[in-house]
């Protein structure tokens, strides 16, 4: 029984049980009308036990692949929900590289109980961010664990995309003088998941940045071939990806915490819970390593871009002080930015 | 009231800076008091726009460093009983006990929340009424208040599942208590500021005149702390000894008389056990028998335990302004964040674990004030 | 210790017979017990700490920061400072 207005079909339960991540008919229910109709895709849609895809024509072409595994806690958050997470997280991985990503697969981990209307918000999302980002979903599975074994549902997404000939992107490529740039506001991602948080909530109108940096990360490379390396700051945030270049590559890194872009919510949030926003995740930004010269052109390729407004310039790598990262603080002193150990907590003190 | 913007900042700094090096004839020894204004020293690296002459040495102000051991192992034993939902500030989660910490408690399925503030804990308790709700009331007089303000509210609703665990420290036994240490080195403080908005600048007023010493009342700020160095360096470059209020939009002399009437109503003032130091005479607050009912203490029996600093650990000696984390053999080789072997290292706003995290070790710090000797 | 937060308090309410107000902290907000500073009005700041208004901020003790650079801005007329760094700022 279809209902005109919503594209996924009812069903019989309004939870997942047990059932559901059994193979039997109840799995074929969730397949049929939840996962199928969502991902209409002719790959999926015959149903094989693997995807098969063509393999790329132009010499010199490789493969990129890459997997990623969401957990978030609340599903659903300002700005976004898991399921367009686990296409952006996975999506942008390829895409830093270099990558044209092409082709997703979708592992489901849901916990008995999960609403199925939650279920339908999640896949629906994810297909709408699949379209955005121009990647198909060619296999998936789905298991189904007892209650409380699971946060609501678990995503694993994997990508596979096509890297041009030619293109060498690489974290160990950077040198000291070359330019670090930023898209835009750090910490909004992490800030907005706070804000939902039980213990911690506070009201705000920020929303999570996370968003697929396709045709963003497409805009740059055309524009220059003198990038060294692109990041997304998700997990450790800017710091994480800054630390990721300077051990990689055996540089230092300066940066100067006047150009770092960080949005007033996010720097009110900050100072109210005793966080650092160089810590704080993103999913909807870069981080570019590039060539000095070229520094200039990338920030006006990235501001024209919508997903680029607040671009910015924010340091150098560095001869001095390999493998550190070093920040001038807004008042002038310096000091050094140190690696993340485990989870930043809110502070009273 | 906006926000000052980066190139009105570093201005500002500078023209403290600037006055500082003008104003300063002798080397001068100042230490700040509360681990906020350590770390904010630290981060914004300060201590490099000061003159050589400066030294800054960091006090005992942060009430994570200093929780006793045996009130961590009292809040381990309470976590992991199963009708327990313990809530804590985040600082709290990472201290180790005798043998664990809250949050490996919580890998192993005690129910602990990290809390902002402690009314949500109140609003947990009604949630769960088939639960105990404990919540971990640390901190400086600057907690006090809003410890006392959900305790008192338990007890005024009847609040019967909701207690605390009580472990708070007053500043100025600690600041007598250095002061009173023939190898003590200070020569001003820093005050602590927001202990100060709740308890007002009179209890400093002894300490200045007994110990001859120049007390200046700072905020967090950068600018604050810079502010608060050049008021301290005019005091004892005129040989002055008095208490001052750099933080006036925040402190009144008076303090907050409502927050000091709640306190005296829920606390009553203990002699408590610092980490690190040792025990200090009337230096901690306690709840009143009338809350006896409240007290995590009373309501959960708990088997006292006593506990072992090791040997090589010289937090007692950071936190008296004696020594430097970097004077210590362990700091960042067997000493590190990660695995802490003392109260300084343990929280992040302790003066090891601020200098280990902001790279005081190996590199020396950037001077970039010139000394007097360069500017003659 | 003590981390504390200036904030603009928007509104105030009495909840459960306890002083509340809604306090912003520029673009976040949210609900503080104003219990201990009864006299903070919507358009005043107040000192925030774990949830709990510490004291209200004075205003005129909070402006002599501006009035300093104003000095300063006089005096640099007669001095050259040389460029000012560059600095981002968030679009509005």
């Amino acid at each position: 029984m279809t209902n005109a207005a919503c594209p996924i079909p009812q069903s019989r339960y309004s939870r997942i049980v047990l059932g559901h991540g059994s193979g039997g008919r109840l799995s074929q229910d969730l397949l049929e009308h939840v996962f199928l109709p969502a991902f209409s895709g002719e790959t999926l849609a015959r149903r094989e036990d693997h995807a098969l895809l063509p393999a790329p024509t132009e010499p010199g072409a490789r493969l990129a692949f890459t997997t990623d595994a969401f957990v978030v806690s609340p599903l659903f958050f300002p700005g976004g929900d898991i399921g367009r997470l686990a296409v952006c997280g996975t999506v942008n991985d390829l895409c830093v590289g270099g990558a044209i990503p092409q082709f997703l697969s979708a592992a489901f981990v849901l916990e008995e109980g999960l609403l199925l209307e939650d279920l339908k918000r999640i896949v629906t999302s994810m297909a709408a961010t699949c379209r955005e980002a121009g990647v198909e979903v060619v296999a998936g599975d789905t298991k189904v664990v007892e209650k409380g074994k699971a946060d609501g549902v678990f995503i694993t997404t994997s990508g596979v995309g096509v890297v041009p000939a030619g293109r060498e992107l690489s974290i160990s490529g950077v040198r000291p003088g070359d330019a670090l740039l930023v898209s835009g506001p750090i910490g909004d991602h992490g800030v907005a998941i706070l804000s939902v948080r039980e213990g911690i909530d506070f009201e705000t109108t920020l929303l999570s940045d996370c968003a697929p940096l396709v045709s963003l990360t497409r805009a740059l490379l055309e524009t220059s071939s003198d990038i060294r390396c692109m990041r997304d700051p998700t997990r450790g945030g800017l710091s994480g990806v800054l630390h990721d270049i300077a051990q990689r590559s055996g540089v230092g890194v300066l940066i100067d915490e006047a150009l770092v872009p960080v949005r007033p919510e996010v720097r009110a949030a900050s100072e109210m819970l005793g966080l650092d926003p160089l810590y704080i995740a993103c999913e909807g930004r870069l981080v570019l390593a590039a060539a000095p010269t070229i520094a200039e052109r990338l920030l006006r390729a990235m501001r024209a871009h919508p997903l680029g407004q607040g671009a910015a310039l924010i340091g150098h790598a560095v001869a001095e002080h390999p493998k550190m990262v070093r920040m001038r603080s807004r008042i002038g002193g310096e000091r050094v930015v140190p690696m993340l150990s485990g989870e930043q907590l809110p502070r009273i003190c | 009231m906006r926000r000052l913007e980066a190139t009105e900042s570093r201005r500002l700094a500078q023209h403290w800076a600037d006055r500082i090096a003008l104003s300063t004839t002798r080397p001068w020894r100042i230490m700040e008091i509360c681990g906020g204004q350590t770390q904010a020293i630290v981060k914004f690296g300060i201590d490099q726009l000061l003159p050589p002459e400066i030294e800054l040495l960091h006090g005992p102000g942060c009430p994570v460093c200093v929780t006793p051991l045996e009130m961590v192992d009292r809040a381990l034993a309470i976590a992991a009983r199963p009708d327990v939902i313990f809530c804590s500030f985040g600082d709290m989660l990472r201290v180790p006990g005798s043998e664990s910490d809250l949050l490996q408690a919580k890998a192993q399925g005690a129910d602990v929340r990290v809390l902002y503030s402690p009314l949500d804990a109140l609003t947990i308790a009604k949630k769960h009424p088939d639960k105990q709700v404990v919540f971990f009331a640390i901190g400086f007089e600057t907690t006090a208040p809003a410890n006392a303000m959900a305790i008192h509210r338990a007890r005024e609703r009847g609040l019967t599942n909701f207690s605390a665990l009580v472990s708070h420290v007053l500043v100025p036994p600690a600041i007598t208590a250095i002061l009173q240490d023939p190898e003590q080195r200070v020569q001003a403080f820093l005050g602590p500021g927001h202990v100060c908005s709740v308890v007002g600048t009179a209890e400093y007023l002894p300490i200045a005149e007994r110990f001859k010493i120049p007390i200046v009342v700072t905020g967090f700020e950068p600018l604050d702390l810079l502010e608060g160095v050049w008021r301290a360096v005019q005091q004892l470059e005129a040989g002055e000894a008095r208490v001052e209020n750099q933080y006036s939009r925040v402190v009144q002399d008076a303090g907050n008389t409502a927050s000091q009437a709640l306190l005296r109503e829920v606390f009553e003032v203990c002699d408590r056990k610092w980490r690190g130091i040792g025990s200090l005479p009337q230096s901690g607050l306690q709840l009143r028998e009338a809350y006896r009912a409240h007290d995590a203490c009373y309501v959960f029996e708990v088997r006292d335990i006593t506990t072992q600093e090791p040997a090589a650990c010289i937090s007692g000696q950071i936190l008296r302004g004696l020594k430097k984390p970097t004077d210590c053999t362990e700091f960042g080789k067997q000493c590190t964040p990660e695995h802490p072997l003392g109260a300084t290292m343990v929280s992040s706003e302790g003066a090891c674990a601020a200098y280990h995290a902001y790279g005081r070790g190996p590199i020396p710090a950037t001077r970039l004030a010139r000394g007097v000797q360069e500017r003659l | 210790m003590c981390l504390g937060v200036p904030g603009l308090v928007v509104s105030r309410e009495q909840e459960d017979d306890l002083l509340m107000g809604r306090v912003d902290f520029g673009g976040v907000s949210r609900k503080v017990c104003l219990e201990h500073v009864p006299d903070a009005m919507p358009g005043d700041y107040v000192l925030v700490h774990v949830g709990f208004a510490l004291s209200r901020i004075d205003a005129a003790e909070a402006h002599k920061i501006f009035e300093l650079l104003r000095e300063l801005d006089q005096l640099s007329e007669f001095a050259d400072e040389g460029p000012s760094p560059p600095t981002w700022e968030p679009e509005s």
